[in-house]
């Protein structure tokens, strides 16, 4: 089952947060009630955002699941390995714990590390599925400007990752 | 009520009821799509209270001129190093720097400096780093940061200096 922190490291965050909370709370109570309003209100600003997003995940990790990844980066070659690694990473998303040993599978297989970059790197960099939260904030120009010069980063990645290990050249 | 939201919420009444005749009917796929949609809410659910309270904490506290002065116009490189080092702190994903990158915005901190945010809490999230090295070789995961956190800042400035001068807004989520 696909989850999206990559270990207990939420862990921290309250430990941050509770003491913060805690400071601010003895420090100035009325201060503190009202960061708590803020707190709310930015939430429910973007509820409805979140949950068209958790709708798209549900539907996308339905029709692609991990397997299917394994199945159709580890054939073929690569340069459509690498297209179909970008249209893959940019569509799902993935948190570290399930996509870097699955990507450690892929390289056991014989998988290109060109291939393997540029999957992990869309992955981090490129989000449709975060598109509705993404377009709350930013608007949709900016929005799609800022995914299509993320994919763009992936592919540059992906080509000094080649030459290093010796893929491309 | 616009059209755009008459649709959505056809869409939304559309998959609960595909979901609840699914769940009823145990029609499988259907079930998998709940079961993912429970573990992504629940992951979620874990990190979204604290990152906002701390989101809510950030906006009482933290002087604009603060802001300002570190992330701000004329911040200059320094701006750049602490949103880097706050993003490598950044947990969970995009989905959690997009509102945080909004309160940086209302206090004042510039924009090439936010988009730096946004791209390097993709990017450079310490502990994933740490786990990627460890699948990938600490060389691979070397020349993935560097390449990608270098292309990260160059963009950003270029999309800073541009949207600046369009008068461009980020919005608070609700649009």
């Amino acid at each position: 089952m696909p989850t999206l922190q990559s270990d207990k490291m939420f862990y921290y965050l309250y430990i941050i947060a509770g003491l913060a909370l805690l400071v601010s709370f003895f420090a100035n109570r009325g201060k503190t009630l009202k960061a708590l309003k803020i707190a709310a209100r930015r939430f429910v600003n973007i509820l409805p955002a979140f949950l068209v997003m958790l709708i798209l995940i549900s539907v996308v990790l339905f029709l692609i699941p991990d397997e299917m990844i394994s199945r159709y980066l580890g054939t073929g070659n690569k340069a459509f390995g690498v297209i179909l690694a970008a249209v893959l990473g940019s569509v799902t998303l993935m948190p570290g714990f399930v996509a870097f040993p699955l990507s450690g599978i892929l390289l056991q297989k014989g998988v290109a590390y060109t291939v393997i970059a540029t999957f992990t790197t869309t992955l981090m960099m490129v989000g449709v599925i975060t598109y509705p939260i993404e377009k709350a904030y930013f608007g949709v120009k900016v929005t799609i400007l800022r995914n299509a010069v993320g994919l763009l980063i992936a592919l540059c990645v992906a080509v000094v990752i080649g030459i290093f290990f010796g893929e491309i050249f | 009520m616009k059209r755009s939201s008459i649709v959505k919420l056809a869409g939304l009444v559309a998959y609960v009821a595909f979901i609840v005749v699914s769940l009823w009917l145990g029609y499988s796929p259907g079930e998998e799509i709940a079961r993912n949609f429970a573990s992504f809410s629940l992951d979620m659910l874990k990190i979204i209270p604290g990152a906002f309270i701390l989101i809510g904490l950030f906006d009482v506290w933290v002087k604009k001129e603060t802001v300002e002065k570190h992330l701000g116009e004329g911040s200059g490189i320094r701006g750049y190093v602490w949103v880097v080092l706050l993003a490598g702190a950044t947990v969970g994903g995009l989905y959690v720097a997009f509102p945080v990158a909004y309160s940086m915005y209302s206090k004042g901190a510039k924009l090439s400096v936010i988009f730096t945010y946004i791209g390097a809490a993709a990017v450079c999230r310490i502990p994933m780093t740490i786990f990627e090295a460890s699948f990938l070789g600490i060389s691979f995961s070397v020349i993935r940061l560097a390449v990608s956190l270098t292309l990260v800042i160059i963009s950003a400035m270029l999309f800073g200096n541009y949207l600046k001068k369009r008068n461009y807004k980020i919005n608070d989520g609700s649009g």
